[in-house]
C-alpha cells in the first residue's frame, strides 16, 4: 500500500499582513531558506491542508518572504489567509520553481497579482534592460506602483481597462501590443498571470513574429 | 430551482442523502444499483424503493442525467459528441472505435488554464471544473455506452486541476456498487500537477498518462507553463516514490514537432530522464492548431525516434490519429465558439 508522500510543510511565523486594496493582501512571514526571485512556495494555514502555491513576492536580498494575493470568494485557503494577523503560524513548503529571469532584454508582462515574480526580481536587484507592462481592471490593483516607477521609470507601463488618470494608458495592454508596430523579436518575453492573459498575449505576440522560443509564461492556476 | 442530481454521488454521499429523508439505510444501495448498473433517468424507475420513498427523493433530486446535445462523425468512425453542463456551458467527448476496443474520451473541465503552446482546449481559457455529474454523465448518456470498454481522461482540461470529482468519478466507476469496471479500463491523463498526481497515484488503481513532449527543462518551458513550478525532473522523482505493481501502467505521451523535439538529442534526453521507470511511451502526431507556430514532424522521424527509443528498451508506439476531420484528435477538442466573451478583462 502506498503512503501519502506529500511535501513537508513547516511552521513559519507571520510577520505582516497589509490590506492593499479591496481584496488583495501582501503577507510577510518569516525566511526560513534562501530562493531565487521568480519562485513560487506552497502555503497552507494546516500542515495537513492541500497547500496552494503562491509566487514569492519580495526580494532574495530581505529578512522575509511575502506574497500577494487576492481573496476568492468560497475559496478554502484566501478568505482565512486574508485574516491572519502578526505572530500566527502558517506552513510553506521549500521555494521551489524555475521562473527565472534570464539576464537579457526583456519584456515582463503581468496582470493582477501576476505582477509578484516581478516584484521579486526587481527588488533583488535584476531589473536591467527590463519594461514591464502591467494590466489592471482599476486604478487601485496596481500594486506597488510607486515603487516599480522609482524603479523603472518610463519602462513601467499601467494598462487600466475601466479608469484612467495621467498616469496610466487607458485600455487593454493586449490593444497596445496588437497596435505595436514593431516589438523586439531577440527579447525574451516574461508573462505572468491568469491563463487567458498568457495566451492571448502569447498569440499576439508570436503573430508579431516573436519566435516561440522566447515566451516563457507562468500560469495560476 | 433546479434540483440536485443523484448520479454522480458517491455511495457514502447517498447513504448520506437517505440518512436526512430518514429513510432506511439500505436505499441507499438500491438507488447506486439503479444509477450505475441500470442507468435509470428518473426517480421513478427505481421501481423498488417505496412509493414514499420516491416522492421524497423526487421533491430534493433528480437523476440527472442529460443526453449529448449533438454529435459529428469522422470518416474513420470517430464520433465527436457535444454536452451541455449544468451552467449552460459546453464540454466534448470523443468516442473512438476499433475492431477489438471501444474508448470514450471524456472531459475533466470546461476550457483548461495550463496554456500549453499546442493546445486548441488552452485557446478557450478555463471556464469552469466538472462536476462529478458531469464528468460521468459523458459516459452514461453516450448512446454507445454499452459497447465501451475503456475510457481516457484525455478530453477537456486538466485532470489534475479537478482532482476531487476525478477521484469520485473513478470510485464510482471501480466501485463494486458501481460500473463495477477494473481500473486498468481507465486512463487518466495529466501534465504534471505533482501533488494532485500523488493523491491519483495514491487513491486510485488506474492508469497514468503524462504529457511530457520534451526532456528539456527550458524547452518544456515554452511549450507547456506548468514547467516553471512543476518540472519534468520532479514530476519523475515524485513517481519513483511509488510501486507501479506489474498491472497498473504509466505512459509517456509525446507530440513530435519538427525541428523541436525529435531529434537524437531527444532521445538521448528522454533516455536519461526515464532511466528507472518501467514506463511506455506513445508519441503522437501533431494536429496543427490555427496561428500554431509549431508543425508536426514528419512520420519517418518519428519511426525514427520510435525506433532508437524501443531499441534502447522502452516499448514505443506512434498512436494513431484518430477524427483528425472533425476536430475529435488529441489536442483539437474545444468549444470556445460557444463562449460568450468575458467584456470585464484586465488585460
Amino acid at each position: 500500500m502506498n503512503q501519502h508522500k506529500r511535501k513537508k510543510l513547516k511552521p513559519v511565523n507571520v510577520i505582516d499582513n497589509r490590506l492593499l486594496t479591496s481584496g488583495v493582501h501582501y503577507i510577510s512571514i518569516e525566511k526560513n531558506c534562501e530562493f531565487k526571485a521568480g519562485q513560487v512556495i506552497a502555503i497552507a494555514l494546516n500542515p495537513n491542508d492541500e497547500p496552494r502555491l503562491y509566487s514569492i513576492a519580495s526580494g532574495t536580498n530581505k529578512k522575509y518572504i511575502s506574497i500577494l494575493f487576492d481573496i476568492k470568494p468560497g475559496g478554502e485557503l484566501t478568505p482565512p489567509l486574508s485574516k491572519v494577523k502578526s505572530g500566527d503560524t502558517v506552513f510553506i513548503s521549500e521555494p521551489f520553481g524555475k521562473f527565472l529571469c534570464a539576464d537579457k532584454p526583456a519584456t515582463w508582462i503581468a496582470t493582477g497579482t501576476g505582477i509578484a515574480p516581478f516584484l521579486s526580481i526587481i527588488e533583488s536587484g535584476q531589473n536591467k534592460n527590463i519594461k514591464l507592462l502591467h494590466g489592471a481592471r482599476t486604478l487601485d490593483k496596481f500594486f506597488f506602483q510607486e515603487y516599480l516607477y522609482e524603479q523603472l521609470g518610463d519602462y513601467y507601463l499601467r494598462f487600466c481597462t475601466t479608469e484612467s488618470n495621467e498616469r496610466t494608458i487607458d485600455g487593454r495592454l493586449t490593444d497596445y501590443l496588437k497596435n505595436s508596430k514593431k516589438l523586439p523579436t531577440n527579447n525574451k518575453y516574461y508573462l505572468c498571470g491568469s491563463s487567458q492573459m498568457v495566451i492571448d498575449v502569447r498569440e499576439i505576440l508570436i503573430s508579431k513574429g516573436i519566435p516561440f522560443d522566447n515566451i516563457i509564461a507562468e500560469i495560476y492556476f | 430551482m433546479s434540483k440536485e442530481a443523484l448520479y454522480g454521488k458517491t455511495l457514502s454521499e447517498l447513504k448520506a442523502c437517505v440518512k436526512e429523508l430518514g429513510l432506511p439505510a439500505f436505499t441507499s444501495k438500491q438507488i447506486a444499483d439503479w444509477l450505475y448498473k441500470k442507468h435509470v433517468t428518473t426517480i421513478d424507475d427505481m421501481t423498488n424503493l417505496s412509493k414514499k420513498a420516491r416522492l421524497m427523493l423526487n421533491e430534493q433530486f433528480e437523476v440527472g442525467l442529460v443526453p449529448p446535445q449533438s454529435f459529428q462523425e469522422s470518416v474513420d468512425g470517430t464520433k465527436k459528441y457535444l454536452f451541455q453542463t449544468n451552467n449552460h456551458q459546453f464540454i466534448e467527448a470523443a468516442y473512438l472505435p476499433e475492431d477489438n476496443r471501444n474508448t470514450l474520451c471524456i472531459s475533466s473541465q470546461v476550457g483548461c488554464k495550463m496554456g500549453c503552446l499546442f493546445c486548441m482546449t488552452a485557446r478557450q481559457g478555463f471556464q469552469k471544473n466538472l462536476t462529478t455529474n458531469e464528468i460521468l454523465n459523458q459516459i452514461a448518456s453516450l448512446p454507445e455506452r454499452e459497447t465501451l470498454s475503456n475510457v481516457v481522461y484525455m478530453g477537456m482540461g486538466e485532470p489534475m486541476d479537478n482532482i476531487d470529482n476525478v477521484l469520485k468519478s473513478l470510485e464510482i466507476i471501480t466501485s463494486e456498487w458501481g460500473y463495477a469496471w477494473s481500473p486498468r479500463r481507465i486512463n487518466v491523463s495529466t501534465i504534471g500537477v505533482i501533488p494532485a498526481m500523488r493523491r491519483f497515484i495514491e487513491e486510485s488503481e488506474a492508469h497514468l498518462a503524462i504529457s511530457l513532449h520534451s526532456p528539456f527543462n527550458e524547452e518544456r518551458k515554452q511549450l507547456m507553463p506548468i514547467e516553471n513550478v512543476y518540472t519534468a525532473e520532479k514530476m519523475i522523482e515524485a513517481l519513483k516514490d511509488y510501486d507501479f505493481g506489474r498491472q497498473r501502467r504509466i505512459s509517456f505521451e509525446y507530440i513530435m514537432f519538427k525541428g523541436v523535439n525529435d531529434s537524437a538529442q531527444h532521445v538521448k534526453g528522454l533516455l536519461q530522464l526515464l532511466d528507472g521507470i518501467k514506463c511506455r511511451v506513445n508519441l503522437i502526431h501533431f494536429h496543427p492548431i490555427p496561428n500554431s507556430p509549431l508543425e508536426g514532424s514528419d512520420y519517418k522521424t518519428m519511426e525514427y525516434f520510435r525506433d532508437k527509443l524501443s531499441q534502447k528498451g522502452i516499448t514505443t508506439t506512434i498512436r494513431k490519429s484518430r477524427g483528425e476531420d472533425i476536430y475529435a484528435a488529441c489536442g483539437l477538442l474545444s468549444t470556445k465558439k460557444l463562449i460568450q466573451e468575458d467584456t470585464d478583462k484586465d488585460f
